[in-house]
């Protein structure tokens, strides 16, 4: 009741508990996501592997992190290149079968 | 017969688990089901004293796991309610005391003689929390609308999944109504919202004094038919049975009496 005249009288501050859902959602957002450092590790051990059957990187200079802001998440890469690799057998071949699909 | 193993957990401690499986245990026990509540917070046993049953304890799970007694012996019946019995929790061993594969085989052995066994599950997620699930058909997460308690309670859903225990049943617990309406506790909506529908929402329990007075005497506020807390109790254990039962009105009395609070009349 004493809402409602607070209401009547224009008191229209937001109370408490929508700050609570969103620092909840927000907090959960990173909870859900937390990757263990293995499996990250994991991940850039595969992605240097993928990486360099294109382009010669530079292995200690990269960095790989889950990047969070506010509610979303990015997987943040930086990956020094070396050089860029000729193109190899494999690729060219598996080219050359879409070509010929 | 092959009954229910159901843990009840949280993550969070104070949320009062222990609570909601003496009343759940009390309701269903009576409406007729026979039911086991096994305290699995060794060190911390406190479901015999919420229960009124402290001064009945011989056994307890660690003296069953060990081969000291039959888990008959051990079991506490309730004179109060038919069909109702308590496994005290050890007060002088730790979490390591049970290992998940005893407790597996002590549910096992229980499922055979009781329809439903409820199990107190300890807060936290270490080892004590792994024996708790360990036996575990389903389980009932207890959470408070506050942000540490539900940010625990998603934690819990995701390794209650990991165990093969999914979609679990939640229960909310201590809301405070005034606070809702003034837009100051979260809500059951925001709370399903955000535990989304990996939760199966199966009461909101009002905070309600009458919970601090029948533990202060060890008489669960199900048996209490006065008590708001025990009537949500009450509904939830009908749930449980499969009945569909609407959430209770949790505004404290209709417009009338809240306006009479307003003007002094009612209390």
């Amino acid at each position: 009741m004493l809402d409602f005249i607070g209401r009547l009288f224009g008191r229209v501050d937001q109370g408490s508990s929508s700050i609570a859902k969103k620092r909840l959602q927000l907090v959960l957002v990173q909870d859900r996501t937390n990757m263990s450092p293995e499996v990250l590790e994991d991940l850039k051990t595969e992605l240097i592997g993928v990486l360099s059957r294109y382009l010669e990187i530079d292995e200690v200079g990269m960095s790989v992190e889950l990047d969070r802001s506010d509610d979303s998440i990015a997987l943040v890469a930086s990956i020094p290149v070396k050089s860029v690799r000729a193109r190899s057998v494999q690729t060219d071949s598996l080219k050359s079968a879409r070509v010929g699909e | 017969m092959s009954g229910q193993v159901v843990v009840v957990t949280s993550g969070k401690g104070g949320v009062g688990k222990t609570t909601v499986v003496a009343n759940i245990g009390t309701g269903l026990a009576l409406s007729g089901q026979k039911v086991v509540l096994v305290d699995a917070d060794i060190g911390l046993r406190n479901l015999d004293v919420v229960m009124g049953l402290e001064n009945r304890i011989l056994y307890d799970i660690v003296d069953v796991v060990e081969g000291r007694t039959e888990v008959r012996k051990a079991l506490i019946r309730d004179k109060r309610v038919e069909g109702l019995s308590l496994l005290p929790a050890s007060q002088t061993r730790d979490k390591t005391a049970v290992t998940e594969e005893q407790m597996k085989c002590l549910c096992d052995s229980l499922k055979e003689e009781f329809d439903y066994v409820l199990i107190d599950c300890p807060a936290g997620i270490e080892q004590g929390f792994q024996n708790a699930v360990a036996g575990a058909d389903g389980a009932i997460i207890v959470s408070i609308p506050e942000v540490s308690a539900l940010r625990d309670a998603d934690k819990v859903v995701g390794l209650l999944e990991g165990a093969g225990l999914t979609d679990p049943y939640l229960v909310v617990n201590r809301i405070r109504m005034d606070m809702v309406r003034r837009g100051d506790m979260l809500d059951v909506s925001d709370m399903t919202d955000i535990l989304g529908r990996q939760v199966r929402l199966l009461g909101i329990v009002p905070d309600d004094q009458s919970i601090i007075v029948s533990t202060n005497r060890g008489e669960p506020a199900v048996l209490d038919p006065k008590s708001r807390a025990g009537q949500a109790f009450r509904n939830i254990v009908r749930r449980l049975l499969g009945e569909e039962v609407e959430f209770m009105d949790l505004n404290e009395g209709g417009l009338v009496a809240r306006l009479m609070k307003l003007v002094g009349l009612a209390k």
